[in-house]
């Protein structure tokens, strides 16, 4: 359906290698005028270094680019601005010690002069107000102050404001991964608005079900190249799957997770503003699901639980060593100047210990004995963390938990910008460390996490409002009780 | 539904404004010790807080001010500049000998200064090296040079200098109006403007900025050159009171000027900086050091280490407010 000038952007060929890894090769991709492309596969099957070219931060080894028809020989994100391209990267691109305006500030070289600031905060505020109307974040708050899911709105916000230069393409890399069920649903619109009046836009998400309703077009990557690319309509979620080559495991969970014994009591918890007698309750063997909006209490509980593991704490009875899986990796989780053994073996240090100094040749074993479970991907576990791609890094720190003697793991939102096939493999530890008796305690922001789970506790203002069985959850229940009445 | 979103809304401004609150008060710290050491002193000596007290008291607060707000600009970038003090030094000499005897070549040495401070800048950026490293190899640079110009102390101030420093305005004296006009300034200049916004950006968040197509290069050289004009203000101010110069004279001013900066509500790392914060905890610092622990008649020998515990102290109180604001 599109002619060569209908196209926005358009890629030959691109090509680009990263030392020995061949990161895209030979790559086709274009985008049509009033188009929403989705863009899917694994972590490390080349979307972001796609984007990434794009966008103009990284300049393909071979192959050439076109915006508009005309080939760009000097691409750059300079040059991607002027011609209305804009990117929401996954890792988030906001000064935390700047202010929203002033963030808002960067991406516009026209805001300058007398009274920018004003002209800044009006900007954001306004397209704030038009995407999500019920924000609650003023355009002087810093952007450190807010919350992970309140600075993705902010950015995704800042991609659609305009200034001197068009808008044609905001590319939104995983743009829902820290927002809850109704953000998203709010962002989804927007985009879906924005594209019928005529914007491209280019979605790439592991949740499945956001891409294949909103999408109009869907591009699948796989190990650097696209395998697959069809009207949205041609597609299902399995025929999804199938292509990107994830496992398949779905209906089994249910079915597993009928029966069980309940072990003895792990952890009994009352969050702090709970009013009435309603308390989390854990036994061994059992994973438990914490759901309900975004930061609502259910990461306040998990740390309170944490904390009450090594000191005694009103209202909170923990009866087994605890672990912890950070949900925002960079800022909690990972170390980043130490190896990826390193990384792994801090939690278990007590058992890594020969004498009074660490045993390396201990923490090989162990990381290496979790490489093979977990698959985590590199050549070399004495490698830089930073070396791993953001599953692989993320599978470190289920590592460096499951590795630990603890028998109860926390886990705060941990697959949040994860691929599905590291997902479903990680599910699928979860379960396997379940019946061998651990307990987790689970909070996600995925509703279709929550199906892996024996026990769902929904939050809100930091209470449990509601506690579900697995045979009666369904979504409605969880968002008409995150939303309901305060009750 | 808009009844839970609402509710939503007020929880978690409610928690946000709490986290403004905590800053504020982190931002009133660097005032409240300002205004508990002039309470010391008034107090051990009431005639102190007078036209001339505060004159003699604050005679030096301007250099280190100056010096201050530079290391504030590297600071600003994640940076450290392990050599201002011997930088300030350096300048003194050659504003007591060649600034007097032949200005044409002064400015232009000066001028020449502030241009190695730019490309150190770019040294650091192009090369990605420490900046501890570099600045630490430039102090003594710059040590060396200063004894090159001047071998024993000696040497005067220009008379125009002199008389700017010996300006003696009504009612308030001239180190306060100095002082505020250096922090209005600098906080305009970087809290303010729209370039301010990319320079205080290259320390929260580099890469955003690079994605956003700035030159990371550039805001580099810019606040490696804005340390040295500001050096450069600094050892001119110094020698303008002090009258004549000796190559070790700034020498105290490195970590004077560190301990200013973090004194003031910055940190090292992430952009977080306040010109306003950082030009108190510079008079602080001066009061501090010697007027008030001279009224205590702490002998000379230990107001160095008394000036630690000063200093640990403030710190301290701002590591708890900090940690109140998690």
């Amino acid at each position: 359906m599109a002619g060569d000038s209908a196209d926005i952007v358009r890629l030959d060929g691109a090509e680009k290698h990263f030392g020995a890894v061949r990161a895209l090769d030979g790559v086709d991709f274009h985008v049509g005028a009033g188009e929403c492309v989705g863009l899917v596969g694994h972590n490390g099957a080349g979307k972001s270094t796609l984007m990434h070219m794009v966008a103009g931060t990284l300049v393909p080894d071979s192959g050439q680019i076109a915006v508009r028809g005309g080939i760009e020989h000097n691409y750059s994100v300079p040059r991607a601005q002027q011609l209305g391209i804009r990117c929401v990267f996954q890792e988030l691109s906001l000064c935390p010690n700047l202010s929203v305006a002033e963030n808002t500030r960067i991406n516009h070289p026209a805001l300058r002069g007398l009274g920018w600031r004003r002209k800044a905060a009006d900007l954001i505020a306004a397209k704030l107000d038009e995407i999500f109307p019920d924000h609650s974040i003023s355009a002087s708050d810093i952007a450190g102050d807010l919350s992970i899911g309140r600075r993705q709105t902010v950015e995704v916000a800042r991609a659609f404001t305009v200034t001197q230069d068009p808008l044609e393409l905001v590319i939104l890399d995983e743009p829902t991964s820290s927002l809850d069920a109704h953000t998203a649903g709010q962002l989804l619109a927007f985009v879906r608005r924005f594209v019928a009046a005529g914007g491209s836009c280019i979605l790439i998400s592991h949740v499945l079900g956001e891409v294949l309703q909103n999408a109009d077009r869907i591009v699948v990557m796989r190990d650097g190249k696209v395998v697959a690319a069809d009207a949205a309509k041609a597609f299902d979620r399995d025929r999804l799957v199938t292509t990107m080559g994830g496992a398949e495991a779905r209906e089994k969970i249910a079915a597993e997770i009928a029966k069980r014994e309940a072990g003895p009591l792990r952890v009994r918890a009352r969050p702090a503003r709970q009013e009435d007698g309603k308390q989390l309750v854990a036994n061994a063997g059992e994973i438990i699901g914490l759901a309900g909006l975004a930061g609502h209490g259910q990461t306040d509980l998990l740390l309170a639980i944490f904390a009450a593991a090594s000191r005694a704490k009103a209202g909170i009875e923990v009866t087994a060593p605890v672990a912890l899986v950070a949900g925002d990796r960079q800022a909690d989780g990972i170390f980043p100047q130490w190896s990826i053994a390193e990384n792994i073996g801090i939690r278990s240090l007590a058992r890594l210990r020969n004498g009074l100094l660490i045993s390396p040749q201990r923490e090989a074993e162990l990381a290496e004995f979790w490489r093979g479970k977990i698959g985590i991907r590199t050549p070399d576990l004495n490698n830089n963390i930073f070396s791993l791609s953001g599953g692989n890094q993320q599978k470190t720190l289920f590592a460096r938990a499951l590795g630990s003697d603890a028998k109860i793991v926390l886990m705060d939102d941990p697959m949040r910008g994860v691929d599905i096939g590291t997902k479903l493999e990680v599910y699928d530890l979860v379960r396997e460390e379940a019946r061998n008796g651990r307990t987790f305690l689970w909070y996600t922001t995925e509703t279709e996490e929550l199906d892996n789970c024996d026990h769902i506790y929904v939050f809100k203002n930091g209470r449990i409002v509601a506690n579900l069985r697995r045979d009666e959850l369904t979504e409605e229940k969880i968002i008409q009780s995150s939303f309901g009445d305060a009750a | 539904m808009t009844a839970a979103s609402v509710e939503n809304g007020l929880r978690s401004s409610s928690t946000r404004r709490a986290a403004a609150r905590a800053r504020m008060l982190r931002s009133l710290l660097p005032a409240l010790s300002l205004a508990l050491v002039l309470m010391a002193i008034a107090w051990l000596n009431p005639r102190a807080i007078s036209y001339f007290g505060f004159s003699l008291m604050l005679n030096l607060a301007i250099p280190i001010a100056l010096a201050t707000i530079a290391q504030m600009f590297v600071i600003s970038g994640n940076e450290l500049d392990l050599s201002i003090g011997t930088f300030v030094g350096f300048v003194g000499c050659v504003t007591a000998t060649w600034l007097k005897d032949a200005p044409l070549l002064g400015v232009a040495v000066l001028a020449g200064s502030i241009g190695v401070y730019a490309l150190l800048g770019a040294l650091i950026h192009l090369r990605n090296l420490p900046s501890i490293v570099v600045t630490l190899g430039m102090s003594f640079v710059w040590q060396g040079l200063a004894i090159l110009i001047l071998p024993k102390p000696g040497g005067k101030a220009p008379d125009w200098l002199l008389s700017i420093m010996a300006f003696k305005p009504p009612l308030i004296p001239f180190p306060i109006i100095a002082a505020l006009l250096i922090a209005a300034v600098v906080h305009f200049g970087l809290m303010r403007t729209s370039y301010g916004v990319i320079l205080r950006g290259s320390g929260g968040n580099a890469a955003a900025l690079e994605r956003a197509g700035w030159s990371l290069l550039r805001t580099k050289i810019v606040l490696f050159a804005l340390t040295g004009l500001f050096g450069v203000l600094s050892g001119m101010a110094l020698i303008g009171i002090t009258t004549s110069a000796d190559a070790n004279i700034g020498n105290g001013y490195t970590l004077l000027s560190i301990a200013g900066v973090i004194l003031g509500g910055g940190e090292f790392v992430g952009g977080r900086v306040s010109p306003i914060g950082a030009v108190i905890g510079a008079l602080t610092l001066a009061l501090a050091a010697s007027p008030l622990l001279t009224f205590m008649h702490i002998p000379p020998d230990w107001q160095v280490a008394a000036n630690g515990a000063i200093l640990i102290i403030v710190l301290a109180a701002r590591v708890l407010i900090s940690r109140r604001e998690r």
